[in-house]
This record gives structure tokens, sequence and C-alpha cells, in this order.
């Protein structure tokens, strides 16, 4: 079995780059526009795709994801439709697809059937943001055995007994947010960020990225000095928001954008 | 009577479990920016708890200022009209403020102040809970800022206007459906970037471990008086207790010194709204079903594909997709029961305490006067219910004026 989590990041590493790690929320504005948008961030190099699956009730979200989530479902996505839209990504790209979720949808399924919909759709590993290590042990176990990679949030806040948790509980790579509170455009970077990378790297070998703020080129430049890669979200899903009524314009302003970012690797 | 030698099947004290888990429901389901913080909270809310200087402080304060201990009224011309069970009523509605909040309320704040937390941030559906954060705020001198659904803001203009004259600020939530669950979303949200200064005064017995504990212990004082005042009134204990539900933690407050008086029944109402379809109610034990919803793991409105479905009911306290994970687990359990009023039945059993009693209930808590007014005729006159009036309706008058189409 390929892990194409594990062969991204040691690509990158092999050729100096910084894995370029694109937030996009499933079926935001509409199914077609989003595998349109999936695709223009494929065709300009992008590293790993971070799916959001669209929740009515995302509270680990800032305002951009939240209406990116609230469009994606007033367009009738649903959880069926979001695997569809893996499946379609699968058929022309073989790069890592994280899915970026909250528990309930999970549930919702039982663990084990989602995780099984879930990899037959072409996803590689899982975040799921309101399921701390300490709630997931069968999770845990049901990725093992369905082969999916875990992936975990570590917070500037997480003291060094929890970056232990963590670490023990991920396959995939840590998740380190660069700043406290919910994603979102911010103008500067934490600067305790190089420290709290390198203490996390104490706990593990596996790849860790920065996300949570990171809009700018240069902003991913200096991510990647400490981390192995730089999650960009809601830099991008602002291009499909400003231009929610002309899928057109989105996925040109989308494609300039993330042209732009990703030539800060 | 050889059944009251037996020990009680239940044993309330072992719950919840170090993680804050009742069995399967419960537990702490928030992102990892949360994590230290509610284990930092726990931490210190234990300390508190073991030190006799805190709960006299505690104490004083619930006699000082917020009014306790609160009566146990004999409804005598309720109890007429029904023709049943001796209708007793549990007056929280005296409270200051208006409702059982406070006692939840003035427990965090001097929680805070231990941790030394200088801002204090809070959810509210109704408004009560939103306005006795903002009292306790600005008893201690506290910044304060309250996180409330603009169609809630609409159904409750009075108790917005009373946070912010007692200091609050109150912050209109315009994402979902505008009401308490998006206010909760906002409140956790402003906790996660500001959790350093910030403490959240969460409002029921919901969100993650260790508020369900913690907010149940600050109420659990309602059902104490209870049992003191009924053995004073009547030599004896109640058949039957009846408790408005929407988070729980009045009806959790109220029951939980019986629970382990299984002779005791214990009935919680939910919120009926129009009736029992997916959007029209609150009831989450009518067509709710297991997942997990802002922190923990108990019965939640949600569509097959995970989504929270949408709630309606006529108070605003009630109208709310998760119901606080104790509930959950004594309703699988079978040692609490759970039934529903709509909203008409409501308005009804609101003008009837008015008129009957001369008390303004508030409507959360006359869902629990509208069950109680179809169980009482079905008991004898020599059993006893004890009805929790959570709140007073002085905030839902404009509300009710308008439903009974009075210009």
């Amino acid at each position: 079995m390929t892990d194409r989590i594990a062969d991204a990041f040691a690509r990158a590493k092999s050729e100096e780059r910084t894995l370029f790690v694109a937030y996009l929320c499933a079926g935001d504005p509409d199914a077609e526009t989003s595998f349109a948008a999936c695709r223009t961030l494929i065709d300009n190099g992008i590293g790993l795709l971070e799916l959001g699956v669209p929740f009515s009730d995302p509270l680990a979200d800032g305002k951009t994801n939240q209406h990116a989530a609230e469009r994606a479902l007033a367009s009738g996505m649903n959880q069926q439709k979001v695997f569809e839209l893996v499946r379609r990504v699968r058929e022309i790209s073989e790069l890592p697809i994280v899915f970026y979720t909250y528990y309930n949808l999970v549930y919702a399924y039982g663990e084990k059937e989602y995780l099984k919909l879930a990899k037959e759709a072409g996803v590689d590993g899982m975040l799921v943001l309101d399921l701390p290590p300490e709630e997931a042990q069968t999770w845990l176990a049901a990725c093992a055995e369905a082969e999916m990679k875990t992936v975990f949030i570590a917070a500037p806040t997480t003291p060094p007994e929890r970056l232990a948790i963590i670490s023990a509980a991920t396959t995939g790579f840590i998740y380190y947010v660069s700043q406290l509170g919910v994603t979102g455009v911010r103008d500067s970077l934490a600067g305790d960020m190089a420290d709290k990378v390198s203490e996390i790297r104490q706990h593990t070998d596996l790849p860790v990225v920065v996300g949570f703020g990171i809009s700018r080129p240069e902003h991913v430049a200096e991510v990647g000095k400490v981390a192995d890669g730089a999650v960009v979200g809601s830099a991008l899903v602002n291009c499909l928001a400003e231009n929610a009524d002309n899928p057109e314009a989105a996925i040109k302003a989308l494609d300039a954008t993330s042209r732009e970012l990703v030539a800060g690797c | 009577m050889s059944q009251q030698a037996d020990p009680s099947p239940i044993d309330k004290s072992a719950l919840p479990d170090a993680r804050g888990h009742f069995g399967q429901f419960g537990g702490m389901y928030v992102p990892e920016t949360l994590m230290t913080a509610l284990y930092e909270l726990e931490h210190a809310y234990r300390e508190a708890s073991n030190d006799p200087g805190f709960r006299m402080e505690l104490d004083s304060f619930l006699n000082e200022y917020v009014g306790r201990p609160t009566e146990l009224t004999f409804a005598e011309r309720l109890t007429e009209h029904c023709g049943g069970a001796k209708i007793y009523l549990k007056r929280e509605d005296s409270l200051h403020t208006g409702a059982h909040k406070i006692n939840n309320c003035m427990g965090q704040v001097l929680l805070a102040r231990r941790m030394g937390k200088k801002r204090i941030i809070a959810e509210t559906g109704a408004g009560q809970h939103g306005v006795a954060t903002a009292a306790v705020c600005a008893r201690f001198g506290l910044e304060c800022v309250i996180y409330m659904g603009a169609e809630d803001m609409r159904r409750q203009a009075l108790n917005v206007f009373r946070m912010r004259l007692m200091g609050a600020e109150v912050r209109s939530v315009e994402s979902g459906q505008k009401t308490l669950k998006d206010a909760v979303n906002e409140a956790m949200r402003d906790w996660v970037a500001n959790v350093r200064e910030t403490h959240y005064i969460l409002g029921s017995a919901l969100g993650s471990h260790p508020y369900p504990m913690m907010v149940r212990d600050f109420h659990k004082v309602i059902g104490e008086e209870v049992r003191r005042q009924i053995l004073e009134m009547e030599g004896r204990l109640p058949d039957e207790l009846i408790a408005c539900v929407g988070g729980g933690s009045n009806c959790i407050g109220l029951f939980y010194d019986f629970l382990e008086e299984t002779n005791v029944r214990l009935v919680g109402v939910e919120a009926g709204g129009h009736g029992i379809e997916p959007g029209k109610h609150a009831a989450r034990f009518e067509g709710g079903k297991v997942g997990v919803l802002q922190g923990c793991k108990t019965y939640i409105l949600q569509d097959p594909d995970g989504q929270i479905e949408l709630t309606h009911s006529v108070s605003a306290g009630l109208d709310y997709a998760a119901i606080g994970p104790e509930h959950a687990y004594y309703h699988d359990l079978g040692r609490i029961s759970y039934g529903y009023a709509t909203d008409k039945e409501v308005i009804d059993a609101f003008q009837l305490l008015c008129r009957l009693e001369g008390i303004i209930p508030a409507l959360e808590s006359t869902h629990a006067i509208a069950y109680a007014l179809k169980r009482a005729p079905q008991m004898s006159s020599d059993e006893i219910l004890v009805v929790n009036l959570s709140g007073r309706g002085d905030k839902d008058v404009q509300e009710v004026m308008r439903v009974m189409g009075v210009e």
C-alpha cells in the first residue's frame, strides 16, 4: 500500500521544498466549482489537499470557513457528495488528500463505515477537529485497521505531556496552529513558532506542518524554515467567497493567489 | 418497608468518571486549543470544591446576594384546579436576576477570581444566564462579554437592555439559526482565541467536561433545599419531581439529591414546540440520536448525515439541539423519565398559573407546569408533586402578548 502522505513529505524534503498544504471546503460554493478549484490548486503545484467537510456547527472555524461551509451546505452538499468529489479528484491526481472534519459527521456513519467510504473514495488521512486523543481510542484502532493516517493538532497552549500523547496518536503528520484562535487570515505570524515546532520534534519523527493565519508567500517561506509544510486555508477560501456568484472569476482568483503562494515554497 | 433498607441501585457520586464520562455520554470533544484550559479549569474546580473556605464564601454570597434559600410554595388553587396530587412550587423565580441561573454564575465567577481571570464570556438563549453573568461580573468588577443569537435578542429585548445596564457587552450572533446553539459556537470561538485571560461561564449542564459536573454541583442546592423543606412541611419525601430541560441545569439541580431515592419519580420536560416533526421542536429524546455537539456526546437532533437539525420552541432557553450528557445517561438507565409540552400547552399553562397563583412563570419553567397540569390529576390527593419554577416570566410578557395576538 502506497503512503501518499509520507511520500509527499519525503519528496518535498529531498527537493528541499516546503510542502504546500492547501485547504478548501468541499463543495464550496457548489460541487462543480469545488472540483474546478481542486484541479486548479493541483495544477499549480500544491503538495497536499486538505478538504474541509462542511458541518452545520463548525466551532473550531472562523468566519471564512464557517461561511464556506454554509455555502456548500446551501448548495446541497452532503457527505456522499464529498466522497464523490474525492473520487473525481482521485481520477486526475495522486496527491495526498486529508479530511478536516467534525466528529459528529463521522459518528453519524459509525467510525468503521465512515473510514471504509473515505478510503474507497481515496482519502489518505483524517483530522477530526473536536476529537482529542483522549476520546479517540476506538477511532485510532479503526484508522489503523483501515490504513487511514491520523492527523492531530498541537496548539501554543499544548504542554509537553500532551505533545507526547498527541504524537503517540498521530500516524500522518502533526498540525501546529501557529496562533491561538480559530482559522482566519492574519497579518503576522506568532514569534514563538520556531521554538514550539522544535519542541514538537522532540516527541515525534513525523512531519510537522504549521497553519492558521498564513496568507502571504513570505509567510510560507518563513514557516518553511522550521516546518515541513505550510497550511494555507482562508487566503484560498476567500478567493471563492469574494466571487461566490461568478465561478469563473472565483477560479481565476484562486489560480492567481495559489500560484503566488506556492512560489513561497 | 424492607425496600427502604436496600442500598440504592444508583451511585450518583461515581459520575462522571475522571475524564467526564457519564457512561458512554459526556467527555471532552473540543479542539486541541481548549484542552489545556479545560484541564486547568477542572483542576481549579476540584481544588476549590475541597477548600472549605471556597464553600463558605460561595454560601455567603448565595445568601446575601443571590437570595438563597428560595421558598417551597404550596400551590393551593392550582392543586384544587387539577384535583389530584398536592403541587408544590420551588421558587427559583424569586432569586436575584429572576432565575436559577445565578447559582451557577456565582459559583463560576468565584472560581474565575481564584484562577486570576480578568475577563468573562458567556452565551445566552433566553437571556437569563446572560443577565445573571452580567450581574456577578458587575458585582466583582470583571469585564463581561455575552454572546446572544440575533433571533433571541429580538425575542428577549428586555434582557439585552438589562445586561447592557450592568455593563456587559452583548454581541449579536448572526450565524446559523441565530439562537442558543450559535451563541455557544461563538462563545467557544472567543474562548479559543482568548483562553489565557478569559473564563467562559457556560450556562447549562452541557458542553465539555468539567462543565456538566460543575454546573450540576452549583445547582444541586435546589434539590437539597427541597428535601429539607418538604420534610418540614409534609414529613416525607415527594412522590414526583418535575422540571423543564433545555441543557438541563435546573432539572439536574433539582433531581440530583433524589437520584438515589428510587421511590421518587423524576420527570424532565422538553420543548415540544409546534409538535414532534423535524425542525419544529427541541425534544431530544423524541427523535434525537446519539452524537457529539459542542464538547460532549449526548442525544442530539440531527439529520441522518450528521448535520444538526433546526429547532423550535416558544421559549428561547429550551431551543437547543442537544441535552446535557448526565440526562442522556439517566434517560438510558431509566432513572429519569422525559416528556414534552407543546408551545400551545405552554401558553395555556402560563395564563393559568398567572390567574390561579398570581405567579408569572418563565416560558421555560412553564413547560414543567404544563406537564404537571396533565400529571397531577392522574395522582391521588395524598401524593406530592414538586415542580421547579426555575425562572420568572417578566422577560416573556412581550413575547406572550405577541403569540396571543394582543396588540
